[in-house]
């Protein structure tokens, strides 16, 4: 699978402060990207380099295969996290407005619109003003001005705030949508459950430096603790080589050591009892993100 | 290109569309027309002839009134009759004159009694009519020929003659070049604060809206500021031309129908003579010439002061902290207004002559001393050098505006808006 959008190197200096370090990220082709790190790592202006809204002081950028140029911002879709909307305007104008900014004709436009208006329950908005809608409503009309002209690459910068649970949940499903499609999707959130549901891959900056990057369930292996979580049917008291953290019941919490796998702990549990349930507890990304970030 | 025009199309029509400027561009001429008219309909209405009755109560002063204007005086033979009821019969007021020893005596004895106020036109017709005739009486009285007062009466009325570069004479009149040259010097810069602080509110307002980062993955941060100094400038003229139109209209409206049905003659044939005479006035300076330079430095100047005032939106968060910002770019743009009094009385002198140069001083500066003659080298020197200006002006507004616009929260500063100017893009 090729890559849509490779960064190399990239580098950006405001003054004498350094925001971004030789950051360098592959993003492939019809994947998730989690763009993670803390407030303040440089996360923005990276997304505002790949939107070419700053340029990089030096570094390299090759979107889809190309030399990173002006005409490919129409491939790219952004929904800021900082939002808003012209509020005295109407939605459909403004809509359209954008739509044709991207670069659709007007006729083009209409149409789009039209189906996502009348995808995403919209009808009858066309005329409101943008003040007279909610929080949640105006979202909306914002995600369909980010995904309009159809783009290659999709960056969604804290996409689900703003949403009550229902809609966030519409929205989650326009982008899976969008992602069966083959658009690429970059993430960039704090809700690290949306993350792990999500994304195939993750980067996590920190300091102006990419200090870890990866496939998800790779970096998740990388930082496993060698836990498993086991039901069975009678009590069992040891276990070699294993350690029995937690009992509750008959469920226990057994760490192994680093060269454990699965497999042994179960040849030498069966001989014991009737196993319910077996599960190695991966750390979650949330658990990975604290870890990281405070070991800097 | 596309976008360019998407932009300006969107910045003019959204405020074209506006109730408010809707309301504004018609009420505005009505008002400025109203300052024109009212006065005139006033005084029309003053001349609604009214009875006066006059009482003198003395024997040896002439009978001065017959009637002035179109009021109506009458003598009353009995002089012992009492005021209150004279006033309840036909007469809207009533002159009285006591009895006093002499014509100088009377200066200060003369009353007239009315219900209602007399308007100040009547009074001082009557205050002016009685001194032009009792002075003439008096000289009279002193053994003066009449016949030779009135050859000793002189009256002057200066001609100013304008000698163009090409030697050809002109006639001029100094007031109207006054008149002229300050009513359109005030306009630019009424036009500049009002067009230059809506250029600055939009700006504020993509940024607290937070829209600007949407529009600006679209389109450069240039072409955003350019079509939205465009849009305006575009929304300026289109208000400019419509309030030209309108109140043309509604002032040969009063013109024609409200003076002539109140008195058929009289003040509009004066207005007409009077706007003819106005017109031959401007004989000094070309008309066209003089309405092309208008828009000229209207536009050259609003590009100026517009894209400073998009700076100072740029780095702020919200209009109430734009003041410490807007303060450089007012001082220039009111003094030059202050100045322009001055210039009036000097118009070709050093001052007059650097403040016409000076790009953030030229547009309103210019406009003044232009009625007075400007040669025309001086007029080019000064229309290059603020399109150099607005050049220069829109420039370091771009570099300043591609990051402000994304700073927010942040509370800028000089130092700060030094160091973006020298960022790399």
């Amino acid at each position: 699978m090729s890559n849509i959008l490779e960064l190399n190197k990239i580098t950006k200096n405001y003054g004498d402060s350094t925001i971004l370090r030789q950051v360098s990220l592959d993003i492939k082709k019809g994947s998730a990207f989690g763009l993670l790190g803390p407030n303040g790592a440089g996360k923005t202006t990276l997304i505002r380099i790949i939107n070419q809204i700053t340029a990089p002081d030096s570094g390299q950028i090759i979107f889809n295969g190309e030399a990173f140029k002006r005409e490919h911002i129409a491939q790219i879709g952004y929904l800021p996290e900082e939002r808003g909307l012209y509020r005295g305007m109407k939605v459909g104008d403004q809509s359209l407005y954008l739509a044709q900014l991207k670069g659709l004709s007007r006729k083009e436009a209409i149409e789009r619109l039209k189906y996502w208006f009348k995808k995403l329950e919209m009808k009858g908005w066309w005329d409101k003003k943008i003040d007279e809608l909610s929080k949640g409503m105006a979202q909306k009309v914002q995600f369909i001005s980010t995904v309009i002209h159809e783009p290659k690459l999709l960056i969604l910068d804290e996409p689900f705030t703003g949403f009550d649970p229902i809609n966030a949940n519409i929205i989650k499903n326009e982008i899976l949508e969008l992602k069966k499609k083959n658009t690429t999707i970059i993430f960039s959130t704090h809700r690290m459950e949306s993350i792990e549901e999500l994304c195939d891959d993750i980067a996590l900056i920190n300091k102006g430096e990419c200090i870890l990057k990866g496939k998800l369930n790779e970096v998740k292996k990388q930082f496993k603790e060698n836990l498993f979580e086991v039901k069975t049917k009678d009590e069992i008291s040891k276990v070699e080589g294993f350690e029995i953290l937690n009992k509750k019941e008959n469920t226990y919490l057994i760490k192994g050591n680093d060269s454990s796998v699965p497999n042994q702990l179960l040849q030498l549990l069966i001989p014991q009892t009737e196993i319910i349930s077996f599960n190695e507890l991966l750390p979650s990304i949330n658990d990975i993100f604290i870890r990281k970030i405070k070991e800097q | 290109m596309r976008k360019l025009f998407l932009i300006i199309q969107r910045e003019y029509l959204s405020r074209i569309k506006k109730k408010s400027f809707i309301i504004m561009t018609l009420i505005t001429p009505i008002l400025f027309s109203g300052i024109i008219v009212i006065p005139v309909l006033l005084e029309v209405q003053g001349n609604e002839g009214r009875n006066i009755a006059v009482i003198d109560e003395n024997t040896f002063i002439p009978q001065l009134f017959d009637e002035i204007g179109s009021n109506k005086f009458h003598y009353l033979d009995d002089v012992s009759i009492d005021m209150k009821s004279t006033l309840v019969g036909n007469y809207d007021a009533v002159l009285h004159i006591p009895k006093t020893g002499s014509l100088k005596d009377i200066q200060n004895k003369l009353s007239i009694y009315s219900n209602m106020q007399i308007s100040l036109a009547l009074k001082d017709d009557i205050e002016n009519h009685l001194e032009e005739k009792l002075t003439l009486q008096q000289l009279v009285n002193f053994g003066l020929d009449p016949n030779k007062i009135e050859e000793a009466e002189i009256n002057i009325n200066i001609e100013t003659i304008v000698v163009g570069e090409d030697g050809e004479e002109v006639k001029g009149d100094s007031g109207a070049s006054l008149g002229l040259g300050f009513i359109s010097g005030f306009l630019i810069y009424i036009f500049i604060f009002m067009y230059g602080a809506m250029v600055m509110r939009s700006v504020i307002e993509e940024k607290t809206n937070r829209i600007i980062e949407v529009i600006i993955s679209s389109v450069k941060p240039f072409q955003l500021m350019i079509g939205k100094i465009t849009g305006v400038a575009l929304v300026g003229l289109t208000q400019f031309i419509l309030w030209v139109i309108l109140g043309g209209i509604i002032l040969t409206f009063a013109q024609n129908f409200f003076i002539p049905e109140v008195i058929p003659t009289g003040i509009s044939n004066q207005q007409l003579e009077g706007s003819n005479e106005f017109l031959s006035m401007f004989k000094g300076i070309s008309l066209l010439q003089f309405g092309l330079s208008f828009l000229f430095y209207f536009l050259g100047g609003y590009l100026l002061y517009g894209s400073l005032f998009a700076a100072v939106g740029s780095v702020v968060d919200q209009e109430a902290d734009s003041q410490q910002f807007m303060l450089p770019i007012t001082i220039p743009l009111i003094l030059s207004f202050i100045m322009s009094q001055q210039i009036i009385d000097n118009p070709h002198g050093d001052i007059a002559f650097w403040a016409s140069m000076f790009p953030l001083t030229s547009p309103i500066i210019m406009m003044v001393r232009l009625p007075f003659g400007v040669p025309t080298y001086e007029l080019f020197l000064s229309m290059a050098l603020l399109i150099v200006g607005f050049l220069g002006s829109i420039w370091l507004t771009a570099k300043i505006y591609r990051t402000g616009i994304l700073m927010y929260g942040k509370k800028a500063n000089y130092k700060e808006i030094w160091k973006w100017i020298k960022y790399k893009e």
